[in-house]
């Protein structure tokens, strides 16, 4: 069970890789990510299986941590909606240098 | 062995350990000393104070103006002697007086030893430690050294007298002094060392000072390049000297005189190897004692002061090559086709520059081909393996060409006073602008007389004593020796030697002729200089008469130092020859020589000698009328065989455009367009401050501040560091 | 452990179930329609979750990831309104397709060489009946104490600064 695991965590990271390197709308690119980490969060879990219940105590905090970051995250983009009228990300480029 | 700097390191056992000789190593630290306080005098009279500084802005000549060569008289006030002048006139001499009296000293407890059959050696400290290679800093005192010590002090000191007088107004007084010091203690340094290296510093701190003394009136350009030329033209022959050096050490694993001789027992006689050593130090004598092909750099040398000349290029600093090849004697006596080399290339130095005297107009060429001319003989001597003939010439040469070049000092003096009080701006060395100065100058007129009878070998006077011996030397060896059954370049030895003969007794009629001529047109018939400037002349001052009188004896006497078997009534014979027997001794007997000749023979070669050169005198006579001469600014130009020769053989303009132009232009184009601007600059510097500014160019293309675009870089920043942990 | 083959087909199942949810997430051109593929994905992993004996995990994930979470995201795209997808051009050039995929199989490729080691052995099944939960939260609250009372102070600030963030500027 656990070398088919984390082929398929492997996998369903990469798609999420490839679906913030392809998507413009900022919050799809945040649930992207939210599918990086649940890819991970399914590795944990596999090694779990191997090393013991640490595993599954660090999904836990996985998965709090992306609820706080989710929160963060969706009210900066709130934020930057009431500025720019949308949330495409080619908007967001103050940093340009 | 711990180096205890400046202090004795070791001294043999040797009959003169205790004695004066344990001294020797304040010979060259003597003149030194004046080096120091003259050049610690020119420096304090160089410093100049601030504009705001009321002592400041003398009236008058300030250190390196453009108080140029021999023709100044843009003022017509009295000259500034330099404020330092007193002093430095006390030390400059008197440093050399009293290394003249150790030398004497040391002289004094050689004879009191008895017979000392090896050199005496003292070593300071160790020098250059390297691994195998373990060179001391060490002097060594034998008879050959001894000789050349006194020659190098004694006409030295001479000539330092000499300088109070003719320098007297020069605004670089100190200079000039601390310069000759320095040149000086080179010299000793060269003479006493004991080992190829410590001759070397001697070689090469006679070349600086060479230099230095050349480009004296350095705000003229033409002295300063004289000067560079001398110094580039001697590196030249240096690194002959070098590789003759690294071929001794990679092969017999010494360097000190004392160890080499040891060590070249083990060579092959006659081999490629001691051969191709001895060539190297030829190259370098060639370039040191000016023969061809790098003699060209002491014609231009008479940029120079004049006792410069007499003191660097006559006496002493070009005689380095003579006493180079004596002193490797044992080596040279090894190699016959080195010999014969030295004999042959001396030979066609001797003559070349004799028929370019022949028709030069500055007096001081004149001198300066004849010394080049002299120096060939010397080299015929030493490369047939007379070694102590050679070096009696160099001691006869330095007595009589220092006088001749002081005595043309002295005239060139009174020409210069009598221009200055004039204001005319002719040429004070021009012999077409003399004529006659027998009536103002008569002291020196008869010792410039016995120069010249002793350069052009009349009997008994100095010069007939060594020529001859040098011709003598080249006859018997052509029968009977080493070098005769050897052969160059497919010339059997004792062809080339009777061919060295005969051009020998060719140059002797032609140094009579030319001897002749500058004495004519200086000293005889009518006078050319100008009726404002004739009121002024007079004899020069007793100061510089003095040190003219003392050198005429010796070029009256000096012969007496080596007499000829065959004329052992006039004096005891052969006392030079003897005194050098422990040094050259051995070598000279290798290269191989018969019994006496038969006195028959001998006598007729004194009398072609003699022949030879009164005839030369008697032409010149005869045949030049100084009296047809104009002043050298009305003379017409040269035409035919006379201009090539006045031109010296073009051969100044033929290396320029053989070897000085190419390599110039071949610099340019190649070393500085192309490697300097193109790679060093271009590539390197610009090129790194081009990559930094590129970079920098990419960094800021990075920050778009699109978030997208950062979320590519991480992508591949990932993939980077997943690839390198793969690599890994 | 070797498990049934029908345990293993399932496995498989729900793998290939998550990854075609994923694939067809990260397509969509409605922000919508892709929320709720992640949704199924999540679910998909739960069941993964579950069937590698962490069970608790399983029912935390549905729970606050699928439950919570999620219903953030779908309420702030309402709360935008931006459901609809002929509007938004969301998704990028062809191009930028495919050298995103491209990037994205190196990567997979690369992942997988580095992860060809010999694993340890398994550790036994939990038996039927363990109390799962226990496990989990003695190691929780006697390990990981520190990191359980930093994060919950995280959240605190995670709360805090969404309020201030989002509010409106009065």
């Amino acid at each position: 069970m656990v070398p088919e695991a984390l082929f398929f965590s492997a996998v369903l990271f990469v798609i999420g890789v490839v679906g913030v390197l392809t998507r413009r709308n900022a919050i799809l690119i945040f649930m992207c990510v939210e599918l990086m980490l649940n890819a991970v969060n399914l590795s944990f879990v596999a090694f779990s299986r191997l090393h013991g219940v640490g595993g599954q105590v660090f999904v836990i905090f996985v998965m709090t941590v992306a609820a706080a970051e989710a929160a963060v995250g969706l009210a900066i983009i709130i934020s930057i909606f009431r500025h720019h009228e949308s949330v495409d990300l080619r908007n967001v480029n103050l940093l340009k240098g | 062995m711990t180096p205890l700097p400046f202090l004795l390191l070791e001294t043999v056992a040797h009959p003169l350990a205790g004695t004066a000789a344990g001294w020797m190593w304040l010979l060259p630290v003597l003149p030194l000393i004046g080096f120091v306080l003259n050049g610690g005098l020119a420096l304090a009279s160089a410093f100049h104070a601030g504009p705001a500084d009321p002592s400041a802005a003398p009236h008058g000549h300030t250190e390196g103006d453009a108080h140029a060569g021999h023709d100044a008289g843009h003022d017509h006030h009295a000259p500034v002697r330099h404020r330092y002048a007193a002093v430095s006139s006390i030390i400059g001499p008197a440093v050399l007086i009293a290394a003249f009296g150790l030398a004497v000293s040391m002289w004094m407890a050689m004879r009191g030893a008895g017979e000392l059959t090896t050199p005496f050696v003292q070593r300071y400290f160790s020098w250059m430690p390297v691994g195998a290679l373990n060179i001391d800093f060490a002097f060594q005192l034998d008879q050959l050294s001894m000789v050349m010590v006194l020659v190098i002090t004694g006409v030295g000191a001479l000539i330092h007298v000499f300088s109070v007088g003719y320098m007297r107004e020069d605004p670089g007084y100190p200079r000039y002094f601390a310069y000759l010091n320095l040149f000086v203690a080179f010299m000793l340094v060269l003479v006493l060392g004991a080992s190829y290296p410590v001759l070397f510093i001697g070689w090469e701190g006679v070349g600086l000072c060479s230099y230095l003394l050349i480009g004296f009136w350095f705000s003229e350009k033409a002295n300063a390049d004289a000067g560079k030329k001398a110094f580039i033209v001697n590196r030249i022959g240096d690194f002959g000297f070098l590789l003759a050096m690294f071929l001794l050490w990679a092969n017999l694993k010494s360097l000190d005189f004392v160890g080499v001789q040891a060590a070249a027992t083990s060579l092959a006689v006659g081999g490629p190897l001691v051969t191709a050593i001895c060539l190297f130090f030829f190259l370098g004598c060639t370039g040191k004692s000016a023969q061809i092909p790098l003699y060209i750099w002491l014609p231009d040398a008479m940029a120079g002061p004049t006792p410069v000349s007499a003191l660097i290029h006559a006496a002493t600093m070009v005689t380095a090559g003579v006493y180079l090849i004596a002193r490797s004697s044992f080596l040279f006596a090894m190699a016959p086709v080195a010999g014969l080399t030295v004999a042959t290339v001396g030979a066609l130095t001797a003559l070349f520059a004799a028929t370019i005297g022949l028709k030069q107009w500055d007096i001081k060429k004149v001198l300066a081909y004849s010394t080049v001319s002299q120096l060939g003989f010397m080299f015929i001597a030493v490369g047939v393996g007379a070694y102590a003939v050679g070096i009696f010439h160099l001691v006869t040469h330095a007595f009589f060409k220092a006088l001749l070049f002081l005595g043309s000092g002295s005239v060139i003096y009174v020409m210069h006073a009598a221009y200055h009080h004039t204001g005319n701006h002719d040429d004070a060395q021009d012999m077409r602008n003399m004529g006659g100065m027998r009536a103002f100058m008569p002291v020196t007129w008869a010792l410039m007389w016995i120069a010249t009878l002793a350069i052009a070998g009349i009997p008994l006077f100095a010069g007939f004593f060594s020529k001859d011996a040098i011709l003598g030397a080249v006859l018997e060896r052509a029968e009977h020796s080493t070098l005769a059954d050897a052969s160059l370049l497919g010339i059997p030895g004792h062809v080339l030697l009777l061919g060295v003969y005969v051009v020998g007794l060719g140059t002797a009629l032609l140094t009579a002729i030319y001897m002749t001529r500058m004495m004519l047109y200086t000293f005889h018939g009518p006078n050319r200089t100008g009726d404002a400037e004739r009121t002024h002349f007079a004899e020069a001052p007793w100061i510089m008469t003095g040190p003219l009188v003392v050198l005429g004896i010796l070029s009256a006497v000096g012969g007496w130092l080596n007499v000829p078997e065959l004329l052992r009534a006039v004096g005891p014979a052969g006392v030079l020859q003897k005194w050098l027997e422990p040094v050259t001794g051995a070598a000279t007997a290798a290269v191989g020589e018969a019994g006496p000749m038969a006195p028959g023979t001998e006598w007729m070669l004194i009398a072609i000698a003699v022949a030879v050169a009164a005839s030369g005198m008697l032409f010149a006579f005869v045949r030049l009328k100084p009296a047809a001469l104009v002043p050298k600014a009305k003379a017409e130009p040269a035409t035919g065989f006379a201009n090539v020769l006045e031109h010296k053989y073009y051969v100044d303009e033929i290396y320029d455009r053989a070897i000085v132009t190419p390599v110039y232009e071949g610099s340019r184009v190649v070393l500085w367009t192309a490697v300097d601007k193109g790679v060093i600059d271009g590539l390197f510097v610009n090129g790194a401050a081009l990559f930094a500014r590129a970079l920098g160019w990419v960094g800021s293309k990075l920050q778009t501040g699109q978030t997208g675009e950062y979320a590519w870089a991480l992508a591949f920043g990932a993939l980077a560091v997943l690839g390198a942990l793969i690599l890994r | 452990m070797t498990h049934g083959l029908l345990f293993q087909f399932h496995f498989y199942l729900f793998g290939l179930l998550a990854i075609a949810g994923s694939l067809l997430f990260v397509t969509r051109k409605s922000p919508v329609a892709a929320a709720l593929w992640l949704v199924n994905v999540m679910f998909c992993i739960s069941a993964m979750f579950v069937m590698l004996d962490a069970q608790f995990i399983g029912a935390i994930q549905v729970l606050v990831y699928a439950g919570a979470i999620m219903v953030v995201f779908i309420f702030v795209v309402m709360l935008l309104n931006l459901g609809h997808p002929a509007e938004v051009q969301d998704l990028r050039s062809n191009g930028t397709r495919i050298t995103a995929g491209l990037v994205g199989l190196a990567m997979l490729a690369e992942v997988l060489v580095l992860s060809r080691v010999k694993l340890p052995v398994e550790l036994p099944a939990p038996t039927p009946g363990a109390n799962v939960t226990a496990s989990v939260a003695d190691v929780l609250f006697h390990q990981y104490l520190l990191p359980f009372e930093l994060t919950s102070v995280l959240l605190l600030a995670a709360i805090v600064g969404a309020v201030v963030l989002a509010k409106r500027r009065s």
